[in-house]
């Protein structure tokens, strides 16, 4: 039998290389062949494998417009080998690319509906796209609230594009930092601590949040107490990924391939899995 | 077990050996080697372990040998099916950089060996059929696990020697052959009674020119089954997967850390896990690398690396994560529990970790 390979990348290009924060950019990218360029369609909340020469594969969430289908964008920390090398990488080098794998943000069920979209830490960026796909079709949605919290005021990135998404009808965008500086216009605390700012009906309204573990737990136990059911509830899962095609084994979190059955999830199919350590 | 059987004389195992070598690029089958059933190039009848029995206990693998003429009466090696079609290490494509930094990525084509394997088992079987699930049946069809599963012809034979760690009877899997195998042999004293159970070991069985076997003969062929189920080791009698998930936070788990090196031995005889990692092996001038697949396991430390930490940092949490996952997840992922009751993940723990026994103790009804 003849199959195709799922493992082979595709030969991409840097077409811009932004730096967010000192160790946050992001990288612009096109594929290097204009067919393969036009027929890559994503979902918001999909992710690529980005692979560096010689070093190897990881795996990045993509932040741009699935509308805009000329470039895909990846805003990444470097932390690791891969991401540290990827950091270097200027406007014209080249890299692999695979993809996209997954299963994104429930775009349809969140029509309709009011949303709240919380993040936290630097983890923004896998519902950036969600957001901007949400914003173009304003009218079919109903109130929108984005929750951003930083640790430390210093990490908080992106001002201009909250600005914008705050400037939309119906749109609440509410920022906190655990730790603020003098000049921080927000809230100093926990991002769970805004909720009772929040504008949305609870039996009417898909919650999507991605972000450190801890913090996603609180908006689930936050959230269940205001009486959303645990189905309109969706969290974006990280775990490390080798092949991005279920076969690795890697990105196991219990029974669920994260790579495959997720990244997002609806809290009823991982709460328990949660409240484990070291799964 | 339906299939009608036909009578092949132990005198004639050489011609089937010999139409196998003829129809395929190899022939695979059991010899002994170092001190092991290894799945080597068969060519001679006389290369089987005739008269050889494997001795098999915690941490223990021990081979004796007497005069006896018949040449499956063992269980099994350390490996039988997964290195064949999942390799040890792949290189899976190639990427070479121009002087003006373009990448062209070259996919490797998987060598396209046929392979005839004689001497698998029904725990083997049941393993290839898990393996198939996970790398052909999924969104992504694996390419290089396919072109050898393609190319692979199995004569299976049913097992008559279990041996102390077995307990293929008690996880539904042996020791008669299920599904998967061309050919099925059963090994009576004086020859086997053989059956296509596939339309290639349909054809290859009628070339042979055998009689029918016995109503005596294939009497003794399910006696041989019948008494060969007859094991010691068995898994509790439990909804395992839904005791495991439950008891995450039993003490039992902390017990087994105690003895456990996380040496990762159980995973690479197991024939059900599937965890690999990638590698690079780049050349120093940099103008090209081979992106490399390597058998993984949970218990290696980088296993569940993510953001510069290790999740699953300490051998109670990983060895959690092999049994859970073995008689937990592979539930929800394919339907069935990760095991098929070979037991060499027992026999070949170098501290002797029994997976029946410490199973046994997590479903006790008290903590």
């Amino acid at each position: 039998m003849t199959m195709a390979n799922p493992y082979l990348p595709l030969s991409a290009r840097v077409l811009e290389r932004i730096q967010e924060s000192p160790t946050l950019f992001t990288l612009r990218l096109e594929l290097t062949d204009p067919k393969a360029q036009a027929a890559y369609a994503f979902a918001p909340g999909q992710f690529n494998m980005l692979y560096l020469h010689g070093v190897g594969e990881v795996a990045i969430s993509i932040v741009s417009d699935p509308t805009e289908g000329q470039v895909i964008d990846h805003t990444i920390r470097a932390v690791g080998r891969v991401t540290h090398g990827l950091a270097k990488l200027r406007a014209g080098d080249h890299l692999g690319l695979r993809g996209p794998f997954g299963r994104g943000w429930p775009m349809g069920q969140a029509q309709g509906r009011d949303l709240v979209i919380v993040t936290g830490g630097l983890g923004c960026a896998p519902v950036v796209s969600a957001i901007e796909y949400v914003l173009r079709r304003r009218d079919d949605h109903g109130r929108v609230n984005i929750v951003q919290g930083v640790k430390h005021a210093d990490d908080f990135i992106w001002r201009d594009r909250y600005d914008r998404w705050a400037a939309h009808p119906r749109t609440k965008v509410l920022i906190a930092a655990d730790v603020g500086t003098p000049l921080w216009p927000w809230h100093v605390g926990l991002v769970t601590e805004l909720f009772d700012q929040l504008a949305f009906d609870p039996k009417h309204a898909t919650i999507m949040m991605c972000g450190p573990e801890g913090m996603m737990r609180a908006v689930a136990r936050d959230m269940l107490a205001m009486d959303v059911p645990d189905r309109d509830i969706w969290l974006s899962m990280e775990r490390n990924m080798h092949c991005a095609t279920g076969h690795c084994g890697h990105c196991q979190l219990g029974p669920r391939f994260v790579c495959k059955d997720g990244p997002v999830f609806s809290y009823d199919e991982i709460a328990e899995l949660l409240q484990v350590k070291g799964l | 077990m339906d299939e009608p059987n036909q009578f092949l004389p132990r005198a004639g195992l050489q011609t089937l050996i010999d139409r196998l070598n003829h129809a395929f690029d190899r022939c695979l089958g059991p010899v002994v080697l170092d001190g092991i059933v290894q799945m080597r190039p068969l060519s001679r009848v006389e290369q089987l372990p005739a008269g050889h029995h494997d001795h098999q206990a915690p941490g223990s693998y021990r081979m004796t040998r007497d005069d006896g003429t018949r040449q499956f009466d063992w269980a099994n090696g350390p490996q039988a099916l997964k290195p064949l079609l999942f390799t040890p290490e792949e290189p899976l494509w190639r990427v070479d950089r121009d002087d003006t930094g373009r990448l062209a990525f070259t996919p490797h084509n998987p060598m396209r060996q046929r392979t005839a394997v004689i001497g698998a088992r029904a725990c083997d079987l049941a393993a290839l059929r898990l393996q198939d699930q996970h790398f052909l049946h999924g969104e992504h069809p694996d390419p290089y696990y396919g072109a050898r599963r393609d190319g692979l012809f199995l004569v299976a034979v049913d097992c008559s020697h279990p041996t102390d760690t077995c307990f293929c009877a008690s996880s539904g899997d042996g020791p008669g052959c299920g599904d998967g195998a061309d050919i099925v042999l059963t090994e009576l004293d004086d020859g086997f009674l053989l059956r296509g159970t596939s339309d290639p070991g349909r054809a290859m069985a009628a070339s042979l020119g055998l009689a029918a076997a016995t109503t005596a003969q294939r009497q003794a062929g399910r006696e041989r089954i019948v008494a060969a189920a007859a094991q010691q080791r068995a898994l509790p009698d439990a909804d395992l997967s839904a005791v495991l998930f439950a008891r995450q936070d039993h003490p039992q788990w902390a017990r087994i850390a105690d003895r456990c090196l996380a040496c990762g031995n159980c995973t690479a005889v197991c024939p059900t896990c599937f965890c690999h990692r990638s590698q690079e092996d780049p050349v120093l001038g940099g103008s090209h690398s081979e992106h490399l697949r390597l058998w993984d396991s949970c218990f290696s430390p980088g296993h569940a690396y993510l953001h510069g930490a290790h999740l699953r940092e300490s051998i109670r949490d990983r060895y959690r994560q092999w049994l859970t996952h073995k008689f937990g997840g592979w539930v929800t992922q394919y339907g069935r529990s990760g095991c098929t009751g070979c037991g060499r993940c027992i026999s070949w723990c170098p501290v002797g970790i029994d997976v029946t026994a410490e199973l046994a103790a997590l479903t006790e009804a008290t903590k």
